[in-house]
């Protein structure tokens, strides 16, 4: 069989086979964390920030001892930062924590109900980690003129939601995230709202270069199944991407010929 | 970087939580201290990264706002 190789996903000008980003939430433990992500076969791997426990849990194996640095291009993230001071903070934390790693992932939240992301503080946020060397990935609306401000900015990546973070319900406005794909020069990455399989491909279709998910994989009844399908769907999206779909008709078209038929 | 000269005991913020400290305990003392030596942690006081290298010459002072973090699962 001829394979067709694709060109690999180009983040801050480091190069990834895999275009499924996966985070580290929601999984009941380590271990079935460690198996999905694997079965993902993703390559970069996002975490969240947190005080340490004091007390009795402090030294007990950690979440960077199932996903190690040595295998994984782990991506901090900004998860529960509602300002762009504890946006930066965390980030420069991460860094210490990672010894110099400068690829994060920035999202500044607006609420705590819609977890949508506050622009604003976004582009502030982005502005000073840039100025502080950060390769920056930034979550935020679908908003192409915010994601166009952001590239221009220099920001690594364009990280539109598809839908709230954790709602699962799949690309709400896939027009705008079309026009923010054709727009950008810098990769354009599906950030929240992947509910299955189905909406994994259809980021893909659209000509995204990647799609980051969470919840999908670790709330689903099979986490490892579902990390299976993803890793499938990202790449058959994908591929129906450069392969070009078919116009869509009005009418229909037969696809065997008419000459030959026995009532002809 | 100042010279150690504290002498008397520290009450610092702690993740969030008041803590009473030994006289002249560094912020390596302190990690020690929790049991969170040789872990993957990042040190933060008052909102100034203190790098790993250099907690050991780093001393706490009264009313010092220490955040140490580590990663946990997220998205």
């Amino acid at each position: 069989m001829t394979s067709h190789p694709d060109t690999p996903l180009t983040v801050a000008g480091r190069e990834f086979d895999s275009r499924l980003l996966i985070g580290t939430g929601k999984y009941r433990d380590f271990a079935q964390a460690g198996a999905a992500i694997r079965e993902s076969e993703a390559n970069i791997v996002t975490f969240a920030v947190r005080r340490t426990h004091l007390g009795e849990a402090a030294g007990e194996p950690g979440l960077l001892d199932t996903v190690s640095p040595e295998h994984y291009t782990l991506l901090p993230n900004t998860a529960g930062c509602y300002s762009a001071k504890d946006a930066v903070r965390t980030c420069r934390l991460a860094r210490e924590l990672l010894d110099g790693h400068s690829l994060v992932k920035l999202e500044v939240l607006g609420d705590e109900n819609t977890l949508y992301p506050n622009v604003t503080e976004t582009l502030k946020a982005a502005q000073t980690l840039l100025d502080d060397g950060f390769d920056v990935m930034v979550y935020t609306s679908d908003d192409p003129i915010v994601a166009r401000e952001l590239e221009a900015m220099g920001c690594a990546a364009i990280m539109p939601l598809g839908s709230l973070i954790g709602s699962g319900q799949g690309i709400q406005n896939p027009y705008n995230v079309r026009l923010i794909v054709e727009q950008s020069r810098v990769p354009v990455l599906v950030d929240a709202g992947i509910g299955t399989a189905s909406d994994a491909a259809m980021a893909m279709e659209l000509g995204c270069d990647g799609v980051l998910l969470n919840s999908a994989i670790a709330h689903a009844d099979d986490p490892v199944r579902m990390a299976r399908a993803m890793q499938q769907a990202v790449r058959a999206g994908r591929n129906a991407f450069i392969a070009g779909r078919m116009p869509r008709r009005q009418s229909a078209s037969p696809s065997s010929p008419l000459a030959g038929r026995i009532n002809g | 970087m100042t010279a150690m000269t504290a002498t008397t005991e520290a009450a610092i913020q702690l993740n969030g939580e008041s803590r009473a400290l030994a006289p002249d305990t560094s912020a390596a003392d302190l990690v020690e201290q929790l049991g969170l030596g040789g872990q993957r942690i990042a040190v933060e006081i008052n909102e100034e990264i203190v790098p790993r290298s250099r907690l050991a010459e780093t001393p706490l002072a009264d009313g010092d706002q220490v955040e140490i973090v580590h990663a946990i699962g997220g998205g």
